[in-house]
Formats: C-alpha cells, sequence, structure tokens
C-alpha cells in the first residue's frame, strides 16, 4: 500500500469503527432478538406475534397515508403560489414556513391539547356561539390533525424547491400553445415536480407512520399505533418489556418503510423516462 | 384567482400559526387555567427560572448538542475525506451505511441503540444509561448528516492544488488543513449547525437512550405533559420561539446584508 492511499485509508478509521459498532451492529442486534427468545434460543414466535398487532398496524398505515394525503393537497398550492412570488417575498415567506419546523414538536402537539379539549377554546367558541359541544381530543381525528400539522413544513419545502426552479416562460409557452390550466398542471408542473412530491411523501410519511408521541398527547391512549406498542415492549412496565417481540415489531416497520421507499422511486423512474420522450 | 390564493395562504399560515399564538397568549395567564384567561402575569416565567429540573435539562442539552456536534463534524468530515476517494462497491457500500440512520424512523434508530446498550451494560458491571450513551447515540444520528453535508464539497474541489502545495514542499497534513479544509469550509459549517440543531431538537432517540440521570429538555417537557398541566411549559415554549426567531432573523438580515453588498460591487 503506499502512503497516499494509506492516510485514505486513515481518516475513514473512526468513521468505519464508529458506523460498525453504533449502526451496524445495533441493527444485526435486532434482527437477532426478533429471531430468538429470552433465554437466546432460535425462535419464529416473535415473527408470527406480528399478527396479533396487524390491525394496529393497519390503522398506523391509514392514519400516516391520510396525514400524508392532507399535507400533499395542503401544501402543493402553498408551495406553487410562493414559487410564483419575487425572489425577496419568496425567502420571507419560506423563512415562515420553516419557523415552527423549529420549534419542538412535543412543543407543537401540546399546544394543540389546549385548542382541542373537551373545555378547550374551540369547544368554548362553539359553546359561546350556543352550539353544543363536541369530542374533538383522544379521537383518530386529532392524531390526523397533529400528523398534518407537524409535517407540512416537511411537504411544503421540497415541493416548493422544484416548483421555484421551473421558469415562467415554460408556463408560459405552454398557454401560448393553447393549454388551459388543467393541461398546464398535468403535462408541466406535476411531472416536473414529482421528484419534489416523492421527498415530501416520504418526509411525513416516515415519522408519521412511526409516532408514538402525537398518539400519546392527542389520541389519549385510545388510538394505538404500531410506535405506541414498540415504545411500550422497550420502556413499559416491567411486566410489559419484551425486548423479542419489540424488535420483531421495529424490524417489521423497518422493512415496511424500505418497500414503500421502493416502490416511490419506482415511480419517479417511471415519470422522468416519460418526462424524456 | 389572486384573491382566491391570497386567502388560501392566509389560512394555511393561520393554521402554522394560530396554536403557537395560543401558547404564547397563555404563558402570560395569571391563573392556572389552559383555557380561561384570568389577567396578564410573568408568574410561569419567574416558576420556570427556579425549576431546577428544567434548568438542568436545558444544561444537558445544550452539552449533548454541542459535544456530539465537535465529534460528529470530526470525524464526518475526515471520513468524507476519505470516501470521496472510493470507487466502486466499496463507496456504495460506505454511502448505503450512511443513509441507514437517515432513511429509518427515530424510533428503530432509537431502540436498536438501546439494545446494543443494554447488551453490553448488563455484560459490563457499573456501566449504565445516562450521558456517556446519550452522546454516542447523538453523536451516530449526527455523523450521516455531516458526511452528506461536505461530501458534494468535495466534488468540487480541485486537486492539483493540494498536490501544489506539496510540490512547493508543504507537509500533506498541513497541506490539507491550509488547501483543502479553506475550500471545503461551508459544507464543514453546514454539518455543524445541522448535528447540532438536529440533537437540540431531538426526542426519540435521547428517550429511549438516555436513562435517568441525564434527560434532555425535550425530554423532560415530555414528562411534564404527563403530570397535571402547568403553564411552565407555555412559557419555556414563548422563550425557545423568541429564540429561534431572533436567530432565524438575525442569520436572514445577515445574508440580505451580504447580498446587498455583493450587488454594490
Amino acid at each position: 500500500m503506499n502512503r497516499k492511499s494509506l492516510t485514505k485509508t486513515l481518516v475513514t478509521t473512526p468513521y468505519t469503527i464508529w458506523m460498525i459498532i453504533f449502526v451496524v451492529v445495533p441493527i444485526a442486534l435486532v434482527v437477532y432478538y426478533a429471531l430468538t427468545d429470552a433465554d437466546g434460543h432460535f425462535t419464529t414466535e416473535n415473527i408470527f406475534a406480528i399478527v396479533d398487532y396487524g390491525k394496529t398496524f393497519a390503522v398506523s398505515l391509514e392514519l400516516a397515508l391520510i396525514s400524508t394525503a392532507i399535507c400533499l393537497l395542503l401544501a402543493y398550492p402553498l408551495a406553487y403560489t410562493i414559487s410564483r412570488m419575487h425572489t425577496r417575498r419568496q425567502s420571507t415567506m419560506i423563512m415562515l414556513v420553516m419557523l415552527p419546523m423549529w420549534m419542538n414538536f412535543l412543543i407543537r402537539t401540546y399546544a394543540w391539547m389546549t385548542i382541542l379539549e373537551n373545555n378547550g377554546l374551540i369547544n368554548r367558541f362553539v359553546r359561546m356561539l350556543g352550539g353544543e359541544g363536541f369530542r374533538m381530543i383522544n379521537t383518530n381525528g386529532a392524531v390526523v390533525l397533529g400528523m398534518v400539522y407537524n409535517f407540512l413544513p416537511y411537504m411544503i419545502l421540497p415541493i416548493y424547491t422544484v416548483l421555484t426552479k421551473i421558469e415562467q416562460s415554460t408556463i408560459e409557452a405552454a398557454q401560448d400553445l393553447g393549454a388551459n390550466r388543467v393541461q398546464v398542471f398535468r403535462r408541466i408542473l406535476f411531472p416536473m415536480s414529482v421528484p419534489g412530491i416523492i421527498s415530501g411523501v416520504t418526509m411525513v410519511f416516515v415519522p408519521a407512520v412511526s409516532t408514538f408521541v402525537i398518539s400519546k398527547l392527542l389520541g389519549g391512549g385510545k388510538t394505538f399505533l404500531i410506535g405506541d406498542i414498540i415504545e411500550n415492549y422497550f420502556l413499559g412496565n416491567t411486566g410489559t418489556v419484551n425486548y423479542n417481540i419489540g424488535a420483531s415489531l421495529s424490524l417489521v416497520l423497518m422493512l415496511l418503510i424500505l418497500i414503500s421507499m421502493a416502490i416511490m422511486n419506482h415511480f419517479d423512474k417511471d415519470e422522468s423516462a416519460g418526462g424524456m420522450l | 384567482m389572486k384573491v382566491f390564493s391570497r386567502i388560501y395562504n392566509f389560512l394555511v399560515f393561520g393554521f402554522l400559526y394560530a396554536p403557537i399564538l395560543v401558547m404564547i397568549v397563555y404563558s402570560f395567564n395569571a391563573t392556572k387555567s389552559r383555557t380561561q384567561f384570568g389577567g396578564f402575569s410573568l408568574r410561569w416565567y419567574a416558576e420556570l427560572f427556579h425549576d431546577q429540573v428544567i434548568l438542568k435539562s436545558l444544561y444537558i442539552s445544550l452539552a449533548v448538542a454541542l459535544l456530539s456536534a465537535i465529534v460528529a463534524t470530526l470525524i464526518g468530515t475526515l471520513a468524507s475525506v476519505g470516501i470521496h476517494a472510493m470507487r466502486g462497491m466499496k463507496r456504495r457500500a460506505y454511502l448505503a451505511v450512511n443513509n441507514i440512520p437517515v432513511t429509518n424512523p427515530d424510533i428503530v434508530t432509537a431502540i436498536s441503540m438501546m439494545i446494543l446498550f443494554v447488551f453490553f451494560v448488563t455484560r459490563m458491571n457499573g456501566m449504565e444509561m445516562g450521558f456517556g450513551t446519550l452522546l454516542i447515540s447523538h453523536i451516530t444520528f449526527n455523523i450521516p448528516y455531516v458526511v452528506l453535508s461536505v461530501l458534494p464539497k468535495l466534488r468540487g474541489l480541485n486537486e492539483n492544488i493540494f498536490e501544489a502545495a506539496q510540490d512547493l514542499g508543504c507537509p500533506p497534513v498541513k497541506a490539507f488543513l491550509k488547501v483543502v479544509i479553506p475550500q471545503i469550509s461551508q459544507g464543514i459549517v453546514t454539518g455543524f449547525i445541522m448535528a447540532f440543531t438536529l440533537s437540540l431538537d431531538d426526542f426519540v432517540i435521547s428517550y429511549f437512550n438516555s436513562g435517568a440521570t441525564a434527560q434532555t429538555l425535550p425530554v423532560t417537557i415530555y414528562s411534564m405533559t404527563k403530570r397535571p398541566y402547568s403553564p411552565k411549559i407555555n412559557a419555556l415554549s414563548t422563550l425557545l420561539f423568541l429564540a429561534v426567531m431572533i436567530l432565524l432573523l438575525v442569520v436572514n438580515l445577515r445574508k440580505s446584508g451580504e447580498d446587498k453588498k455583493e450587488a454594490k460591487h
């Protein structure tokens, strides 16, 4: 080995050691725990225990997908109008989008408790108008609201980034050639913004499907998501702690996310190939 | 159409800021009620500064963020130089491992490290979850982000200058510090700031890996949400919000000031 490549190896050594011990080995341990029982014997029991949580997985997926869809629908028009503003106004607006992101999401979720409570601001307002209060907190709807609120900026930013790169003249050219609003969106804006949509969807879906805080604070223990179950197996009461089942649930969650990301990246390739033609 | 899009933007921003506004208003509430406003008072701010648990966790949060950002920046920057020189399978393998903590949900990263710590803690007497494990877990999720911000800067680097410095008699280490580092300094600073803020903001990974002795501010806030309501959280959140707002304003003003200066030249 010559001196140059030796230095190149040396500079990577701390990183290599660190990543093996604290990233690769822990993932291997998750797999190991998922496939063994409390005494360390091989078993597939934990994997089959997942069947019991099929419903929880379904609810987590459902709420995360609904939140992602709402985020996309809310974010796209906003990102578009911001991308058509003057440059200086654009940076102000983007700062306004980012500002809530810099607050810890626990605080942001907690703020909604005040608003949604049975005696909270909305219900007090409704009663003031003579209406009857209704239950909002501790429902699936409240959990979805919390997810949308927390992750909306993560959808706005990547979509804005791709839309701002589309020149106004491209849109005008399409309009000159007789395209109406719908056609401009379908043929120009949407295909060109697919990469932004995909990163936005990933950035909303992954934390939403794996959360346990939002469901605890706004679901009030009534909405159990897969994150709640995992948390309970690792940090619950002594009786409920079971690293093996917890590890197997985490493994499934990890695979689920990898598969969804692979599917989405597949979409991206199809779209850009279509755009080439 | 213009009016419609204005109203729409106004509503979305209203949605984003309404809860924050409510929180700020209620942090000045004289009574303990979460919804009834009983007059203006700074009572909760005063109590906040006498709460030892909160002050200690703020200190731990800042210490972990600073230390983990420094270590992650050192390891990550050096590694970027090595990874930049790699080709083929080896490079792909490194980048794949680098992406594991970035793409995995926080809870998976958190429990995987917790299993590791518990696995070894139970086998090594005298070691337990605390500041050490907290710091290790933060360094681990910070390193990939430093690599991701330094690596693109190396791509634009002219390696001839590094070799020219050595040809002129500069020792390699000095040449690296004087020639390579200044050229990638922007990426290093971005990586450091990102690591610092990610660490400060993290809840999930700290929650699983801090133990009872080294709770960060978000972990303390979480345990406060489980106890009976206290407006102290609102006061704390208001202060954090102001800190972030001032920081962003300063950064933005400086940036636009620089832009103006550049435009003048």
